[in-house]
């Protein structure tokens, strides 16, 4: 059982990674972003506070690393394997279908905490990044936000009936997330009426709670965020368990 | 009494308005190459997607190896091997990893090595499945449909899209696969592929078995044992050829004329006949009926229309 899973998850993740544009946009273009806006305003502390730009910019570009593999790598790679039949062809072998699944989410865990830690490493060693939280609070909201935005994902990711498809949607909730959530651009620059609508966006609630606990805050401070957290992942996961098709 | 290890009694499956699957009931016994074979859309796929538990029935009784398909799936699916028509694997996933991934899924899997020799894909193993010809892919599948040690092997449509000596291949290696003890359940649309690989055949049309038996017996009791093809001037009275014991209909086609006969002796007749009446032969030769015939007697139509 679990030599099944653990070689499931290995192919998954490398599977992931021998695909460039996943690499390239999971791993390397946060980093891109990172240096540009961290090389623009750098990194000193902001008159009266104990942090800089970067500071609060890491949790916002491990944001969009959530965002990448939980909305846009899930969806296509499902979608793929459901277009090609090889969703089926895991389901003529004597497995549950549903390790399939979680091997997919687990090896996109992965690839999201190695996403994490180049932002950290880029932060530190480029820009000397000041952290001011707990790191198993950091760390369980991290999990949660993973865990929700990839539940988002299973949306798209349970319908689309082929990569092409797949891909389109994953777009439409891919990008307004990317620009209105406070991911790339701080919210702070957005018109108030952005920055209302930005509050239905579930990645808003994870780049908030993530920039919090970052600069010290503790998780009993975020109850809402929290709450709509796990409120999207129950959501998502009910959707799939519902419509989740296999072919 | 040969071990029965597929039944299926009287299963139906609808989509929609369309009787994909229509009352078909039949066994297969182990050790023998059991092939259903029909037109696109006659519902072999159907059929065999319910048989291994990738598809839900609407009403019927199906059991594999004395398991319920699906109630036991994974026991089942332990002791099987799927090739499906349609299907892909991930385009950057080498070949000797699809084969250890899957071979893990499996209690007792077989040798990888052998039988990816087997298959001769050893020099592709390192290969993506993107880079793989249509054929080597077909073949990878088989490979993966042997990996689990199976004791029934169910290929669908196995040489569709392969050239000649690739099916010949195919055909070897099914025919080794029953001498190894396993028993393979197939579907195909060639008439001929039934005929020289099966040890038995159901013809299936629109979703009913309107035939089941070993390729001589439905050939012997459906179709005319010999067709006499003759040269011979559009002038000559086919009433005469008619008259002969043992020959049921005389046709022309294509300048030549057809004699169905029932058996060699009304061979015998014919030769006598032409030779009394010093006809001047062009061609004279003899064909041996086919399946192909066989649907064609029975459905009233061409099977690759």
């Amino acid at each position: 059982m679990f030599k099944r899973y653990f070689n499931l998850t290995r192919m998954e993740f490398v599977l992931y990674l021998r695909e460039p544009s996943g690499f390239f946009f999971t791993l390397i273009f946060p980093l891109l972003l990172m240096m540009l806006f961290g090389s623009i305003w750098g990194n000193d502390p902001f008159p009266g506070e104990n942090f800089g730009y970067i500071d609060f910019a890491v949790p916002a570009f491990i944001g969009i690393v959530i965002l990448t593999t939980g909305i846009s790598g899930l969806t296509t790679s499902i979608s793929a394997y459901r277009e090609k039949g090889i969703l089926r062809r895991f389901k003529s072998a004597p497995i549950s279908p549903l390790l399939v699944l979680t091997a997919e989410l687990s090896s996109l865990f992965i690839i999201t905490v190695l996403g994490m830690l180049l932002l950290l490493a880029a932060g530190v060693i480029v820009f000397g990044m000041r952290f001011y939280g707990n790191i198993p609070e950091v760390f369980f909201a991290f999990v949660l936000s993973t865990l929700s935005i990839s539940a988002l994902g299973f949306i798209p990711a349970s319908l689309a009936p082929t990569a092409r498809s797949g891909m389109i949607i994953s777009n439409v909730m891919y990008f307004p997330m990317l620009f209105l959530s406070g991911a790339a651009l701080p919210r702070e620059m957005l018109p108030s009426f952005l920055k209302s609508f930005s509050q239905i966006l579930p990645l808003t609630h994870v780049i908030e709670l993530l920039q919090g606990l970052w600069l010290g805050g503790h998780l009993w401070e975020y109850p809402v965020q929290i709450l709509v957290l796990c409120g999207v992942t129950v959501a998502g996961f009910a959707f799939a368990a519902k419509y989740f098709r296999w072919e | 009494m040969p071990e029965v290890v597929v039944r299926v009694e009287d299963l139906k499956k609808c989509y929609g308005e369309v009787h994909a699957v229509d009352g078909i009931s039949l066994c297969v016994s182990r050790g023998e190459i059991f092939g259903i074979v029909g037109p696109n859309g006659a519902g072999k796929t159907t059929t065999m997607d319910c048989i291994v538990s990738m598809r839900k029935p609407d009403s019927g009784f199906i059991s594999v190896l004395g398991f319920d398909p699906l109630r036991q799936r994974k026991a089942l699916l332990e002791k099987v091997g799927i090739q499906q028509q349609e299907s892909e694997l991930p385009d950057r996933m080498k070949v000797w990893e699809a084969i250890d991934l899957f071979s893990c899924f499996y209690g007792n899997p077989a040798d990888t090595s052998g039988i990816l020799s087997r298959l001769g894909l050893s020099d592709k193993k390192d290969s993506h499945f993107s880079a793989l010809s249509g054929g080597q892919k077909k073949r990878l599948f088989v490979a993966l449909s042997l990996v689990g040690d199976p004791e029934i092997v169910f290929l669908d449509e196995l040489t569709s899209g392969l050239d000649p000596r690739s099916r010949c291949s195919m055909w070897d290696l099914v025919r080794a696969l029953r001498d190894d003890g396993k028993t393979v359940f197939l579907s195909t649309h060639y008439m001929d592929e039934a005929e020289k690989l099966c040890d038995r055949v159901a013809i299936i049309d629109n979703g009913k078995i309107v035939a089941m038996d070993t390729p001589e017996s439905l050939i012997r009791s459906h179709a005319f044992a010999l067709s006499v093809v003759m040269g011979i001037p559009e002038s000559f009275n086919e009433s005469e050829l008619e008259s002969i014991t043992g020959v049921v209909e005389v046709f022309r086609e294509g300048g030549k004329t057809v004699a169905r006969v029932r058996d060699s002796s009304a061979v015998v007749g014919i030769v006598k006949l032409l030779v009394d009446r010093e006809i001047e032969l062009g061609d004279f030769h003899t064909e041996k009926s086919t399946l192909e015939d066989v649907f064609l007697k029975l459905t009233g139509k061409e099977i690759n229309d």
